[in-house]
C-alpha cells in the first residue's frame, strides 16, 4: 500500500445550488489508503460534497484532482476512467430495482468487461459471498431487508474491483451490530484490496473505529472548520463546535475543554 | 382574598370553567376548575380579554388551580396565550400557582425564542415581480427540454455509430409492455370508436339512402387521423405515464446517481430503449387501430344498417387509399417520439419524493395528450395547405 501519495485533492472548492452557497473554499488531501471521514451536523453539505467528488455534481469554483487530472476539464475518456475506478454505497443502496442482485452487480461488468457470461457469473457471486449475501443472486431488492440492501449495494460498488470507495451514511438506519459489522468489512476491504475509502457519516462510534483522516464542515461557517485524524481532533481541537461533536456536548469525554463549556451551548 | 372580589363564571358543560378575582386592586387571579382537555368544551381567551380590560387597569396576574382536575395540551396553549397576551400588555404573570408539570412544559416552551425569519410567511409580491419569475421560469423549463432533446439525439446518434450502452434485454421487456400488452385495450377503444362514427354516420347518411358511404366515413376517419390520435392518446396514459413513473422513482431512490458513478449515462440505457420501442410500436399499434375501427364500423353497418358485408368491405378497400394509411402512419410516428420524449422527459425531471413522482407522472400525461393535439392540428393545416 502507498501511503500519503495524494489520491483525491479539493482545492478552493465552493457548492452551490443556484446562487445559494452551501459551503466555500473547501481544501484538503485524501491520501491513498486512507479512511477519510467527512462529517459535520445535518445539512451542512456532507452528502454534496461528496457528489461533488463523484464527479455528480459540478463545483460552482474550485477544482477536484485524481491523482493530478481536474475531473472537469480532462476529457472524456479519462473522466469514464476515473469514474470506472469509483465505486460508491448510496444511503439507501440505490439498487437498480426493476433487476436481481446478480444482475445488479453483473451490469457494471458487462459494460465494462469483454467476460464470459459464465466468468461473470462466477466473479457476482464471489462479490456477495464478500458482503455475506451468498445465495441471494436471485432476489430482488424489494424482497430483502435494509442492511442486506447496503451491503448489497457495497457487492455493487466493489464491482469494478475500485480504488476508491465512497460510502454514504453506511450506518444510517442500521442496528449497532449490523453497523459494527459493516465498519470492520470497511476495515477489512481497505487493508485487503488496498482501496481508499471515504465516508460520509455523524455515527462517533464509527468515526472513531475506523476514520483515520477527515473533514469537518460546519452549517453556521459554510466552511470546513477542522480536519486531520479524528481521535487527534478529539484530544486537541481548540474549536467548540468539533468538540461538541466529537463529545456529544458531553464534558466529561474531555477534562481542558471546560473553558469552552459557555461558548458550547446553543451551538448544534 | 379581597372579598369585594368579582366572580364571573363563564364556560359551560362538563369541561373546564374559568373564573376570576381581584386579590387587590391590580392583581387578577384567574381560577381554573374541572377537566382542561383538547376534549372537553373550554372556555374562550375573550373571556380574559374582557375581564382585562374590564375594571381598574390590571398589573399582574396570578393563578389558582386548586380545582383544577385534569389538564393536558389545550390547557398550555390557553396558559401560553394568556402569558403572550400577558407580555403584549405589560403585565405580570406568576405561575406559581400552575401544577409542577405546566410550569416545566411552560418553560421548555419558552425556553428557545422564535428563531427570526424562520416562519414561512405569506410575502406579497408585486405582479410585475411575479410575471418576470414566471417568464424566467417557463424559459428555463424551456431550455430543459431543448437540453433534453439534445441529449437524446446525441443518444441516437451513438446509437447509429453502434455505441450506444443498454441491454438488450431491456429492449424487448419495453417493447413487448409497450406493443403486445396494449393491445386489447387498443383492441376495445378503436372498435367503440369506429362503432360510435358509424352510428353518428348512419343517422345523417340514412336520410339521403346513401347509408353504404358509413363504410367510407369510418374507413377514412380511422386510417387518417382517429386510429393514430386514439392509440397515441392510450400510450399517453400508459406507457408515457409509466416511463415517467419509472424513471422518476429511479430518480427518487438514487439509482439514476448510481449508474452515473457508474459511468453508464441514463440517456442511453434507460431513455433510449424506452423512446426506440415505443417510436416502433406506435405506428403498428395505429395500423392495428385502423383495422379495429373498421371492423366496429362494419358491425354496425351489418347489423343495424343491412348492408352486405362484401359491399362494406368493397366501399372501405375504394375509400381507403394509400396516401390516407400514409398519413396516419405518420401521425403515429410523430405521437411514438411525443409520447415517450414527454414520458422520460418527466421522469428525468424527477425530484427526491413520492409527491414529486406523482407529479412527474401527471406531467407526462398532460404534456403529451397536448402535444398530440397540438401535432395532429399542425399536421392537418399542413395537409390541408399540400392539398395532401
Amino acid at each position: 500500500m502507498q501511503e500519503k501519495k495524494p489520491h483525491i485533492v479539493v482545492r478552493d472548492l465552493t457548492m452551490a445550488y443556484g446562487d445559494f452557497v452551501l459551503q466555500r473554499d473547501l481544501t484538503f488531501t485524501i491520501n491513498h489508503g486512507d479512511i477519510f471521514i467527512i462529517m459535520g451536523g445535518s445539512g451542512c453539505g456532507k452528502s454534496t460534497l461528496l457528489k461533488h467528488l463523484i464527479g455528480l455534481k459540478r463545483p460552482a469554483k474550485g477544482e477536484v484532482l485524481y491523482g493530478d487530472v481536474n475531473f472537469w476539464t480532462a476529457p472524456p475518456e479519462q473522466q469514464e476512467a476515473i469514474i470506472k475506478g469509483i465505486g460508491v454505497l448510496y444511503q439507501s443502496g440505490a439498487l437498480w430495482s426493476s433487476m436481481t442482485l446478480a444482475e445488479n452487480i453483473a451490469l457494471p461488468l458487462e459494460q465494462y468487461t469483454e467476460l464470459s457470461s459464465m466468468q461473470i457469473r462466477e466473479l457476482v457471486s464471489l462479490k456477495l459471498a464478500l458482503v455475506g449475501l451468498k445465495g441471494f443472486e436471485e432476489y430482488y431488492p424489494s424482497e430483502i431487508s435494509g442492511g442486506m440492501k447496503k451491503r448489497a449495494g457495497l457487492a455493487r460498488a466493489m464491482a469494478l474491483d475500485p480504488e476508491i470507495l465512497f460510502f454514504d451514511e453506511p450506518s444510517a438506519g442500521l442496528d449497532p451490530i449490523s453497523a459494527r459489522l459493516l465498519d470492520d468489512l470497511i476495515l477489512q476491504l481497505r487493508d485487503s484490496l488496498g482501496a481508499t475509502i471515504v465516508i460520509v457519516t455523524h455515527e462517533l462510534p464509527s468515526i472513531f473505529a475506523i476514520g483515520n483522516n477527515s473533514v469537518f464542515i460546519d452549517a453556521d461557517r459554510k466552511t470546513m472548520i477542522a480536519s486531520g485524524d479524528p481521535k487527534v481532533l478529539l484530544k486537541e481541537s481548540q474549536d467548540p463546535t468539533v468538540v461538541n461533536f466529537l463529545t456529544r456536548m458531553e464534558a466529561g469525554r474531555r477534562g481542558h475543554v471546560d473553558a469552552d463549556k459557555d461558548n458550547r451551548r446553543g451551538t448544534p | 382574598m379581597n372579598p369585594s372580589a368579582v366572580t364571573a363564571p363563564t364556560g359551560s358543560g362538563g369541561g373546564g370553567r374559568l373564573s376570576f378575582s381581584r386579590s387587590s386592586q391590580d392583581t387578577l387571579q384567574i381560577a381554573f376548575t374541572g377537566g382542561w382537555k383538547i376534549t372537553e368544551s373550554l372556555p374562550s381567551l375573550s373571556d380574559v380579554q374582557r375581564e382585562l380590560e374590564s375594571g381598574s387597569p390590571v398589573r399582574s396576574i396570578s393563578f389558582d388551580t386548586t380545582g383544577l382536575t385534569a389538564w393536558d395540551s389545550a390547557y398550555l396553549t390557553f396558559l401560553l396565550q394568556i402569558i403572550e397576551e400577558s407580555t403584549q400588555k405589560q403585565i405580570q404573570v406568576s405561575q406559581d400557582g400552575l401544577p409542577e408539570g405546566v410550569r416545566r412544559l411552560l418553560d421548555l416552551a419558552t425556553a428557545v425564542p422564535e428563531r427570526k425569519g424562520a416562519a414561512k410567511q405569506e410575502k406579497h409580491t408585486p405582479f410585475m415581480e411575479r410575471l418576470g419569475t414566471t417568464s424566467v421560469r417557463l424559459w428555463n423549463s424551456n431550455l430543459e427540454v431543448f437540453e433534453f432533446l439534445g441529449e437524446t439525439t446525441v443518444a441516437f446518434l451513438k446509437l447509429l455509430v453502434g455505441r450506444a450502452r443498454f441491454r438488450p434485454r431491456d429492449l424487448w421487456v419495453t417493447i413487448q409492455e409497450c406493443g403486445l400488452e396494449a393491445l386489447p385495450i387498443v383492441s376495445l377503444i378503436s372498435a367503440l370508436v369506429g362503432l360510435i362514427f358509424a352510428f353518428v354516420g348512419a343517422i345523417q347518411l340514412k336520410m339521403f339512402g346513401a347509408q353504404i358511404y358509413v363504410a367510407s366515413l369510418v374507413g377514412i376517419a380511422m386510417t387518417r387521423i382517429m386510429g393514430a390520435v386514439m392509440t397515441g392518446i392510450i400510450m399517453a396514459g400508459r406507457t408515457g405515464a409509466s416511463f415517467a413513473a419509472q424513471i422518476g422513482t429511479m430518480q427518487a431512490n438514487e439509482e439514476i446517481d448510481a449508474l452515473k458513478t457508474l459511468g453508464i449515462s441514463p440517456m442511453e440505457f434507460l431513455v433510449l430503449p424506452r423512446m426506440l420501442s415505443l417510436m416502433l410500436m406506435m405506428p403498428l399499434l395505429g395500423l392495428y387501430s385502423d383495422f379495429m375501427g373498421i371492423l366496429g364500423g362494419m358491425l354496425i353497418g351489418v347489423t343495424v344498417l343491412d348492408l352486405n358485408p362484401m359491399d362494406y368491405y368493397n366501399k372501405t378497400i375504394e375509400a381507403v387509399t394509400l396516401t390516407h394509411i400514409w398519413v396516419g402512419l405518420f401521425h403515429s410516428a410523430v405521437f411514438g417520439v411525443i409520447v415517450s420524449l414527454a414520458g422520460c422527459l418527466r421522469g428525468m425531471q424527477c425530484e427526491r419524493s413520492a409527491a414529486a413522482v406523482g407529479n412527474a407522472t401527471t406531467s407526462a400525461v398532460v404534456t403529451s395528450i397536448v402535444s398530440i393535439v397540438v401535432a395532429t392540428s399542425i399536421i392537418t393545416v399542413v395537409c390541408q395547405i399540400l392539398d395532401i
